[in-house]
């Protein structure tokens, strides 16, 4: 490992370097959202992941299962958001097996919120939690840097969701159709994918309902209009 | 509990401050990538391993076992991608062990990923993680923070942008295992001849259901060749200007020489007196 020549020596004698710190890390520079509407949820995200100005991958799966039809998408340190959401869907799981039924979407963020939050000052992760159940049908949670949670009709996250602010809140509309809210979506993540440098690549989405967990692909190679798989 | 001791982190931290430049350790400053095929996964590496700007191992083995089904490309700290591999090797034997079915390759991606989570980075663990199993064909890269990534091909290292180059020109759906290894042995080459941190020799490892080949060495485009001419000196080339002779018995005049009793041959040992 290499070490800086910048740092300083504190009163304890503990040596702090933050450019040192997280050097090398790899960053999800996202755009990420998820849309609750009639008949459940819609997860989207673009694919890119970065390492400083490299892209260590441009087909990432940024959308994770937790549970059969409650997701995430993750934004900030690919190592936290992975490891966070590895232990909420263990956890999940085991609710599952003792309970005999499936958690709600609430359960899983209550979970997701306790991780992040005993642990804010050893994260960098940004975080929407999206689930369909039987009880509540389709709902969105954020919980961002800092730990809190958030109950909302959409979320948007990530460093390309800046330049979409203005576009979702005109366009966002309450119980949408599926293909209506497919299209919001995309819309959405197209505009984040065109001004944000971080964003970019595909664009994946997941659509959770009483159907269960419905994947869609869209390429840029088709200005990601046709769907693929 | 299996692991490594920080108790130096802080003195070294302190020094370092006060200006005492810390020892360097080897990088594996490298090149290596991993490629799926139709019915198998080829790995391969270079073989320099560097100490800041001096090569420090001309031909090192940067492709590490981790169960017969299961090889490891490892880039970043050399130390601490020897002994991550070799820690979870052996805690996947126990585990195969234990459960009476062979390793799987995702069981090992998450041995390594949470290990290296733990650690928040320090262990300077980058690596390419290929095998097959009873699911299947598996490539992955894990990240020294503990981050994995699952492509149907990847590189690492400080060549990985070189190799990689050759990947997103070259690659192509359903390649046969010939075709894999060309691929993944000119990506190494690229990295071999247009990054400094890599060089010398390509080893490659093939692992299909049926069995796993290493290819030690299997292109070697940087050989040393005989010098065209003798740089040695032929006998005699110095001119003796004077000589002097000192006779064994009279060495006792310049040095002082003392006979030490040796014991009794053989590996027995004077334990007490």
């Amino acid at each position: 490992m290499e070490f800086g020549t910048s740092g300083s020596l504190s009163e304890d004698g503990i040596h702090i370097d933050m450019d040192r710190l997280k050097k090398g890390e790899v960053n999800l520079g996202t755009s990420i959202m998820a849309v609750a509407f009639k008949d459940g949820v819609i997860l989207g995200a673009d694919s890119r992941t970065t390492t400083g100005a490299y892209i260590a991958n441009r087909v990432t799966d940024k959308l994770t299962r937790v549970h059969d039809t409650i997701w995430c998408c993750r934004s900030g340190s690919a190592a936290d958001t992975q490891a966070v959401a590895d232990i909420v869907q263990y956890q999940l799981g085991l609710f599952a097996m003792m309970n005999g039924k499936p958690p709600t979407t609430q359960t899983a963020a209550a979970i997701f919120q306790e991780i992040c939050y005993s642990n804010k000052d050893r994260l960098s992760a940004g975080l929407i939690i999206a689930g369909w159940d039987e009880r509540h049908g389709g709902q969105v949670y954020a919980i961002p840097l800092g730990g809190s949670l958030h109950k909302q009709p959409y979320s948007i996250g990530g460093s390309g969701s800046t330049y979409i602010y203005g576009f979702c809140d005109s366009n966002w509309k309450e119980n949408m159709e599926e293909a209506e809210a497919v299209d919001f979506v995309k819309e959405a993540l197209k505009e984040a994918i065109k001004w944000d440098g971080s964003s970019g690549g595909v664009i994946r989405m997941v659509v959770l309902t009483a159907k269960g967990a419905d994947r869609h692909l869209y390429l840029p190679d088709t200005d990601y209009k046709v769907r693929h798989t | 509990m299996p692991g490594f001791d920080f108790s130096n982190y802080n003195r070294n931290a302190a020094l370092h401050a006060r200006g005492v430049p810390l020892p360097k350790a080897t990088s594996t400053g490298t090149t290596i990538v991993g490629c799926i095929f139709e019915g198998g996964v080829v790995i391969a590496a270079d073989t320099r391993a560097t100490s800041g700007p001096i090569v420090a191992d001309k031909n090192c083995e940067k492709l590490h076992y981790i169960s017969p089904n299961i090889w490891c490309a490892g880039a970043g700290t050399a130390a601490d991608t020897e002994f991550t591999t070799a820690l979870i090797s052996s805690q996947l034997e126990l585990h195969s062990l234990s459960t009476g079915r062979k390793p799987r390759v995702v069981t090992c991606m998450t041995l390594l990923k949470q290990h290296l989570f733990r650690y928040q980075g320090h262990i300077g663990a980058y690596l390419v993680v290929a095998g097959v199993d009873s699911t299947g064909v598996h490539l992955f890269t894990v990240h020294a923070h503990g981050s994995t990534d699952k492509l149907p091909y990847v590189t690492m290292g400080s060549g990985s942008l070189a190799a990689m180059s050759v990947f997103e020109t070259q690659w192509k759906a359903q390649m046969t295992q010939d075709e894999a290894v060309k691929l993944c042995s000119e990506a190494i080459l690229a990295g071999i001849f247009n990054d400094l941190g890599s060089g010398s020799n390509v080893d490659v490892a093939v692992i299909t259901p049926d069995k796993t080949t290493l290819k030690r060495n299997y292109i070697k485009p940087n050989e040393r060749t005989q010098k065209l001419k003798s740089y040695k000196f032929a006998r005699g080339t110095t001119a003796v200007l004077n000589e002097k002779i000192i006779r064994k018995e009279d060495l006792g005049n310049f040095v002082s020489v003392q006979e030490i009793h040796v014991a009794e041959p053989g590996d027995k040992m004077e334990v007490d007196v």
